[in-house]
């Protein structure tokens, strides 16, 4: 498999060059004879770098004389030998470093090790932001860095620019993202771009004996679960479910190295445009992001009663989450979602407090790690995941909760 | 205003089921219905076409019956259904699926908005919509809950993202994925019905979108199912009556404390 240009057949109009996510081709001044019918020479001729083109055949429909070639009996990636390191995407969001991104540091750690290569992470932000080091003590070796003031707020297009930029630059054989609204955003239009392989939302990884990352993923909401490998395309590329992973202890000690990248500025611009930032005042600390989460549905009675589970998760730094009946009664705003419909959540404790448990809400909430569930009804599904159940009016339970969560707090 | 909506047929939650061999989804013998985020994405294209006028377009990839899907869609009021059917389509993974479905966007070409549902319920991936966007070159806004202003020339919409929701706005054509907080799905009426049962899906395969074969179906798909396997579901937890709330309790905030819960 390679790309070949068919020099008789450039006539040098530059298509190629602006259509090419890589920067792989450039014009150079050179007279040549064509064989195309209305023109017999052209000035200029298209050269592809093939060490930068990752074969993505973008370049080859637009082409308006079929000059370029992809010769392709398999997509069988060549090369695959240069890519060689691990990295990770250091997720930010308006400034501050995402607990993701320390997560996905200790499992790179893991893979870099095992593998033999360096571990870097890739941060994207505004100007002046202190951060790299951070990373560094979070295990990287190199912390690759683009700033500018423009990239303070996720955009996609340049984004992704970055990233193609970056991956071509520094070929990594496994590049990893938290499947959080950004990483999926990013890294699917990426590995669309580069024609290469991305599983989502992974929930296991390691590496086998030729070097393949194995993904392990839940599908039809964790009823069951696929083990994905991306066997001939480079980088290997992959979301990965928050809380799942545990970070290392940070260590300020280590050594590492934080380059700059100057990412050409075309590459920045963007169609789209951040207009501003709206805070879900309900969602101070979000489903997503929570470690416990307390969840309420129907069993709750009336809209008025879930100022009892903004309390209880107030008092215990947790997030407030919602069965779709509810969502459905408006009694709470959609984001607060868990299920099918809705978010799908893995935080190591779920709290839910009458809710029956349809297969829908319990394919949202199934993978958390200690699942505990109130409800009046002894038949209710929702007992069949919980680790501890309570048959009893959740009216009691609440605070109950509240006063041995206290006491503990207290010694 | 000529407005796309990729639509999917999945199977029903309740009775799906995969070939361990391929990794694929089974489709045969189970309860089929439309992805129900892609729903929302039809009544938004719905809602645009009585705002600014124009016309909407399902387009689905799947196997023939998938036809039912793109029917129930033209019954709420799309105008016409695409199938993009063919056995050198199987087995496509979320790379194939997006060149695909954005083949035939091209075909039909002249297209103002691409829409698509967050996420289909048995894959979870969220990657198609993306996909899409980028093998057309195209923006892409994502987990849409609320267009703010739309016209046949630029869109601003918000997103709903960790903790809040972010407006971006961006010129047309653009491809926008959405979720279920935008709007309520309306029902087919009997009219749409008596429509669906009329119109004739169009059916294309990989010729009339101009496709790479190599780029289609499981053999253009850069990834690899190895394994299947089923977690056990079920827990065998331990369930207190209404009067050990006490002990439930402490038991409870004994394992957040053991957890690192309790700073």
């Amino acid at each position: 498999m390679g790309i070949f240009l068919i020099k008789e057949k450039c006539i040098g109009c530059g298509i190629c060059v602006d259509i090419c996510p890589c920067g792989a081709i450039s014009m150079i001044d050179e007279l040549h004879k064509l064989t195309i019918e209305k023109k017999d020479k052209a000035d200029k001729l298209a050269v592809i770098e093939e060490v930068e083109c990752t074969l993505c055949g973008e370049c080859v429909e637009p082409c308006p004389t079929d000059a370029i070639l992809i010769e392709e009996e398999s997509f069988e990636f060549k090369r695959k030998e240069i890519y060689k390191d691990v990295m990770v995407f250091a997720e930010q969001r308006r400034g501050e470093l995402e607990e993701a991104a320390f997560e996905l540091l200790a499992k790179g750690r893991e893979l870099a090790n095992s593998l033999g290569v360096e571990l870097y992470a890739l941060l994207i932000c505004k100007n002046i932001e202190n951060k790299p080091e951070e990373l560094v003590a979070g295990g990287a070796d190199k912390v690759i860095v683009v700033r500018d003031n423009s990239l303070h707020h996720f955009l996609p297009e340049p984004y992704t620019n970055i990233l193609l930029y970056i991956i071509n630059k520094y070929k990594p054989t496994i590049f990893l993202a938290p499947s959080t609204t950004q990483g999926r955003a990013l890294l699917s239009r990426t590995a669309a771009s580069i024609y290469t392989g991305l599983t989502a939302d992974c929930t296991g990884l390691s590496v086998d004996e030729e070097g393949n990352l194995i993904q392990t993923r839940p599908a039809f909401g964790g009823s069951v679960k696929a083990k994905i490998i991306t066997p001939n395309t480079r980088p290997q590329m992959a979301t990965v479910r928050p809380k799942v992973f545990s970070p290392l202890p940070k260590n300020p000690e280590k050594a590492g190295e934080i380059i700059e990248e100057t990412i050409p500025s075309e590459k920045l611009k963007s169609v789209s445009k951040f207009e501003s930032w709206i805070s879900d005042e309900t969602s101070l600390i979000s489903i997503e992001d929570a470690d416990i989460i307390v969840a309420g549905g129907r069993g709750l009675g009336k809209e008025e009663n879930f100022k009892f589970l903004f309390e209880l998760a107030e008092l215990m730094g947790a997030a407030v989450g919602a069965s779709r009946t509810v969502i459905d009664e408006g009694w709470i705003p959609y984001s607060h979602q868990v299920g099918q419909t809705g978010k799908t959540v893995a935080p190591s404790i779920y709290m839910a407090f009458g809710i029956s448990g349809a297969i829908q809400h319990l394919e949202g909430m199934r993978s958390s790690d200690f699942i505990v569930a109130v409800n009046k009804d002894p038949e209710a599904p929702i007992f069949k995941v919980a680790d501890i159940g309570i048959v009893a009016n959740l009216f009691d339970v609440i605070p109950a909760l509240k006063e041995a969560f206290i006491k503990k707090k207290n010694g | 205003m000529k407005i796309i909506v990729c639509v999917k047929q999945v199977p029903d939650p309740e009775h799906a089921s995969m070939n361990i061999e391929t990794g694929t989804v089974v489709r045969e013998g189970v309860e089929l219905m439309v992805n129900p985020f892609d729903l929302y994405a039809v009544e938004e294209a719905l809602k645009i076409k009585e705002d600014l006028g124009g016309e909407v377009i399902a387009i689905s990839m799947g196997p023939p019956q998938a036809e039912e899907a793109l029917k129930e869609v033209i019954a709420m009021g799309a105008d016409e259904g695409i199938l993009l059917t063919s056995l050198d389509f199987a087995g496509a993974d979320t790379w194939a699926t997006s060149y695909t479905l954005a083949m035939a966007c091209k075909e039909i070409g002249n297209f103002d908005l691409i829409l698509c549902g967050k996420q289909a319920i048995d894959g979870d991936t969220a990657q198609v919509g993306p996909g899409i966007a980028a093998h057309l070159g195209i923006p892409q806004i994502t987990f849409v809950r609320k267009i703010e202003e739309i016209t046949d020339k630029k869109i601003s919409a918000q997103r709903l993202v960790e903790g809040g929701y972010e407006l971006i706005s961006s010129p047309l054509p653009l491809v926008m994925t959405v979720v279920k907080e935008i709007n309520d799905p309306r029902l087919p009426t009997l009219k749409g019905k008596l429509r669906a049962r009329k119109v004739e899906i169009q059916k294309w395969g990989p010729e009339d979108i101009n496709a790479n074969k190599e780029k289609i179906g499981l053999s253009g798909s850069p990834t690899r199912v190895v394994e299947i396997f089923t977690p056990k579901l079920t827990k065998e937890g331990k369930i207190f009556s209404d009067d050990e709330i006490e002990d439930a309790a402490l038991e409870i905030i004994k394992k957040q404390e053991e957890m690192g819960l309790i700073t």
